[in-house]
């Protein structure tokens, strides 16, 4: 089993975070939750464009669709960095996200039906 | 590796994912967290970071040893797709009170709890259980067996945590994935019964 804990958190890299974020704190954090889902939106023209940090965010989210706490744990940067990049990014038209749980549509009696029929299945 | 994780350009969810679901399993400092996680995700864990105000966290640690100075704390998540539309996200939270930025943002939307708990370190499970409560976040235990060491009685537990009648305990062992997944459903089983009561 990997043991993450083990390893040694990574630094974020040559420069300090608020350099990647040129000085920003997070403006709008509420937008992005932990597990709100992000996706590279398809058109991606000006892409080369962008600062690397950012370039590698939507590489990173061309193949589908992961959560904002992956795209932290995978480019090693704190979820407050990673939350003004997306910012900036959603503003531009380069990333698409899905909000966590459309809760206008689903019950948490319905989501946690379908947690434990899924856990059945997977584990029974 | 195992083989169970997905690797590399795998690690994408898939496209019909609608609904990304969170539950917590939290606990003191080298109660077994990241191994719980570890045991039931289908990623290998990954670890993401939030900046603290204050300096010297404790950064967990499976082999319980020594704590470092950082001003960072670790979060220690794993995925689980459950079908095709809906992907079940476990983070792994640090218990202390200094931790409470954290927390804002991990309770957020959170289904439930886990509270993994050590009957040798009772303890420090105190200031975990003070948070989960403050949040109104609702909770199960799960007694993380430690190799040697007796669980317990189940009352003398429920006493010493100051738990309510209908809190389930759960003994699992975090290293086996049928008994953490069975630690997993007990909870999700008591949140349903705690929101259909809600719902009357």
């Amino acid at each position: 089993m990997t043991a993450p804990d083990e390893q040694e958190p990574e630094s974020v890299g040559l420069v300090r975070p608020y350099v990647i974020t040129n000085g920003r704190e997070i403006a709008d954090g509420d937008r992005f939750e932990l597990v709100t889902l992000i996706t590279a939106a398809p058109d991606q023209q000006q892409k080369s464009r962008l600062d690397p940090e950012k370039r590698s965010l939507v590489e990173l989210c061309e193949g589908g669709y992961l959560s904002v706490a992956e795209i932290a744990g995978h480019m090693r940067l704190p979820i407050g960095v990673v939350k003004v990049l997306l910012s900036d990014l959603a503003e531009g038209g380069h990333i698409l996200t899905r909000a966590p749980v459309p809760a206008a549509q689903l019950t948490d009696i319905q989501v946690l039906q379908e947690v434990l029929d899924g856990l059945q299945a997977r584990f029974g | 590796m195992d083989s169970r994780h997905v690797s590399g350009d795998a690690r994408h969810l898939h496209d019909k994912v609608q609904i990304a679901a969170k539950i917590l399993v939290v606990g003191h400092f080298a109660v077994g967290k990241t191994t719980f996680i570890g045991t039931l995700s289908e990623i290998p864990p990954l670890r993401t970071e939030e900046t603290m105000t204050q300096a010297a966290a404790d950064v967990d640690d499976l082999k319980g040893v020594k704590g470092k100075t950082t001003t960072t704390v670790a979060m220690d998540f794993g995925r689980l797709t459950l079908n095709d539309r809906l992907v079940l996200y476990l983070f792994g939270t640090p218990g202390q009170q200094r931790f409470v930025q954290v927390w804002e943002d991990m309770t957020r939307g959170a289904l439930g709890a886990l509270v993994l708990v050590d009957p040798q370190r009772l303890k420090e499970s105190f200031a975990v259980m003070d948070l989960v409560e403050k949040y109104g976040i609702p909770y199960a235990i799960a007694v993380n067996h430690f190799d040697g060491n007796q669980a317990r009685a189940e009352s003398e537990l429920r006493e010493a945590l100051d738990l309510l009648p209908e809190t389930p305990i759960i003994t699992c062992d975090a290293r086996d994935e049928k008994s953490s997944a069975k630690a997993l459903v007990s909870l999700v089983r008591y949140l349903q019964s705690r929101t259909r009561q809600e719902q009357r």
